[in-house]
């Protein structure tokens, strides 16, 4: 009865509560290459560290019986690649685009090999807190079954935009960020502020990946991630690198991505694959509405290639 | 190869000083695009190594494996050969946009968008002679690879979207189309566990270079590469290209019109992995499916930075690199390892070659005293 009585609801509220579950690693990997961005690099290789992220977030807590050990050892693998990337690129004419694609291929690459004997066993995933108690109908319970991993983005993304507008770091960061000459003329190393920027991503982007082994879809597979790391890298552009618009941003492409599967559930199949593709068609649409080749984007760190 | 070749050039180094003592000095450059390559091939050879031997296997068995899958008999050599064709044409695709200073990472989607429409005008035309249909399949191969990276170029150039970002979601997009078509629209009902298109039939199929078992794919990747290298050094558009990727102010002030350059230069590179998608299904797969997508897109760039984005150059380190490929299944039957093993390889090789590009210029040994 409680079917029938919600009716069409339920794809709303399918994508509602898909908006909140998919959005995540989203955040994190936005959140994430936004505090690169702001420093004047970009790394393309978080969708690579996103990968193994989820392998060595699930790895750690099917050896531990801990998914928040999971969720760590998650975040310090991506810091790890964040150093790579940061030391590859402090070298004299290294272009950072293209050892973000490398990182792209090798951390993909890494993760599947190392994660082979991880794709039968399960591990301890990470607890869904239940908001919908109060609720009789299951669709929203469902909905409302939301993992702290998205409260702790949520908090986070204020949290970053007061950090970048009234700290010492996020001063240090935006200026090594606008102007390279202007960070070393006060004294700072540039390279050391963007090194620390780039490892704070990957970390990051790591914990995005451990959402995604641990709690949705939660398992470890080679289909895991496919593009989410790259789409969360566009989103920073069209976000204006502001950390509550990465928010909203991930929110809507969650959304969109929810949007195949909740279509899914009252019986419309057809043309799955290309709601599945949705995330990657609406940020090519919101790349091409609010690009223009006119002018640099308004908010847009001075030093950062993509830009220019 | 490149390793090979590179060695060759050591040895001529250390001969060619007691002729010409200038030797170095006036081939410093040439001899660095070689040799640096080269060395960061053989280190990121040597990490691999260690990597394996913390994974508890013999370094010095999987160097043979690899030599012996990729390039030990005449069958591996034609599998080689076989996996080089797609890579030469999948590189093109990064390499050409690269001469204008675009990075286009999205050889995959135009490789799958050109494996559907090369069997769809293969499906369309049955009724016509071989020869009809498959100067159809390399027409729609082309325009339909060549169309989706167009645009991103297109994008890039009427709305400043970044073509690297663009090319990639294009990627996932293409597998979408792909899948929603494979399972859908042009589905054969006899496909049960892998959705697939019907049969493009066995007449239409390109076959194989008398004597080998390697597919006329590796002559069109050949043909492409040679062209791509004339068209780029060899005539005014190539010279255009190169002087709008060097300094884009500097192009626009004599003239030249770049959004032409650009669109161009996208249209043909896409056409290359177009190409490359209709080979894989004109000479190996005779139809089309998900198996199509299994990453020469994504190989192809890192052969296109291999070569340092040279269309000549291409060929030798598509070469290596689809014998890499080729000793995957080898490495994976003698020692155990995963099929991952390979991309984990290329990851490596990929890390150390742009390391590398900080080396240029810094060989003391060819540098002049003038």
């Amino acid at each position: 009865m409680a079917d029938a009585s919600i009716g069409l609801w339920t794809v709303p509220l399918a994508v509602f509560g898909g908006a909140i579950r998919v959005s995540t690693p989203f955040l994190f990997v936005s959140l994430g290459e936004c505090i690169t961005e702001r420093s004047g690099r970009i790394n393309l290789g978080l969708e690579g560290t996103l990968v193994m992220g989820a392998m060595s977030a699930y790895g750690i807590s099917y050896l531990t019986g801990s998914p928040w050990a999971g969720v760590l050892a998650a975040g310090i693998t991506g810091a790890l690649f964040g150093a790579l990337h940061a030391g590859i690129c402090s070298l004299p004419r290294v272009n950072d685009i293209a050892v973000g694609i490398a990182l792209m291929l090798f951390g993909t690459g890494l993760a599947f090999f190392l994660g082979k004997p991880l794709i039968e066993p399960t591990a301890a995933r990470l607890p869904a807190i239940d908001f919908g108690w109060w609720s009789d109908i299951p669709q929203l319970r469902a909905a409302l079954r939301i993992n702290a991993l998205f409260l702790i983005g949520v908090v986070l993304a204020p949290l970053l935009l007061w950090a970048f507008r009234t700290t010492r770091w996020g001063l240090l960061i935006r200026t090594a960020g606008e102007s390279a000459d202007a960070a070393r003329a006060m004294g700072h190393s540039v390279l050391a502020i963007r090194l620390r920027a780039t490892m704070a991503g990957g970390f990051l982007a790591g914990i995005g990946g451990s959402f995604l082994s641990l709690f949705y879809p939660g398992s470890w597979n080679e289909g895991l991630s496919s593009g989410q790391g790259i789409t969360a890298v566009a989103l920073v552009i069209f976000a204006r690198w502001d950390p509550m618009l990465c928010l909203w941003a991930s929110l809507a492409f969650g959304g969109a991505a929810a949007l195949g599967p909740a279509l899914q559930s009252v019986g419309i199949t057809s043309g799955y694959h290309l709601f599945n593709a949705a995330p990657y068609i609406l940020t090519l649409l919101i790349m091409i509405i609010t690009c223009s080749p006119k002018r640099t984007l308004t908010g847009a760190p001075a030093e950062l290639s993509i830009t220019r | 190869m490149t390793t090979e070749a590179a060695d060759s050039v050591q040895a001529a180094a250390a001969i060619a000083p007691a002729a010409d003592p200038r030797f170095l000095q006036r081939h410093g450059a040439r001899i660095e695009y070689v040799l640096i390559p080269g060395a960061a091939l053989l280190a990121a050879l040597a990490a691999f190594g260690g990597f394996i031997a913390l994974y508890g296997k013999n370094p010095l068995d999987l160097y043979f494996y690899m030599y012996y899958g990729a390039f030990g008999t005449w069958f591996s050599w034609q599998n080689t050969l076989t996996r080089a064709a797609p890579l030469i044409l999948t590189a093109l695709c990064t390499a050409l946009p690269a001469q204008l200073g675009m990075v286009i990472i999205g050889g995959e989607g135009a490789l799958l968008i050109g494996a559907l429409a090369a069997t769809s005008a293969a499906l369309a035309l049955q009724a016509m002679p071989p020869l009809v249909v498959q100067l159809a399949m390399v027409c729609a191969g082309m325009a339909g690879g060549g169309l989706w990276i167009l645009l991103s170029g297109g994008l890039r150039h009427y709305r400043g979207v970044n073509e690297t970002i663009s090319s990639l979601l294009l990627v996932y997009i293409a597998l979408a189309i792909l899948n929603h078509l494979v399972e859908g629209a042009m589905r054969d009902p006899a496909s049960l566990n892998k959705p697939s298109t019907r049969e493009i039939g066995a007449a239409n199929m390109i076959g194989s270079i008398p004597g080998t078992d390697v597919h006329w794919g590796l002559v069109f990747g050949l043909i492409a590469a040679v062209a791509s290298y004339i068209l780029i050094y060899h005539t005014t558009f190539g010279f255009a290209a190169r002087v709008a990727g060097g300094n884009i102010r500097a192009a626009k002030i004599v003239g030249l019109s770049v959004g032409k350059l650009i669109l161009t230069i996208c249209f043909l590179a896409g056409s290359c992995a177009g190409l490359a998608g209709m080979v894989e299904v004109a000479a190996v797969q005779g139809r089309t499916n998900a198996n199509l997508a299994v990453g020469y897109g994504f190989t192809g760039i890192l052969v296109a930075f291999l070569a340092r984005q040279n269309p000549l150059a291409i060929i030798p380190v598509a070469i290596l690199l689809g014998g890499l490929n080729a000793s995957g299944g080898l490495l994976q039957r003698r020692l155990g390892l995963p099929d991952a093993s390979v991309l984990v390889l290329q990851g490596i090789i990929f890390v150390f070659v742009l390391a590398s590009d900080a080396l240029y210029g810094r060989l003391s040994l060819l540098k002049g005293k003038s």
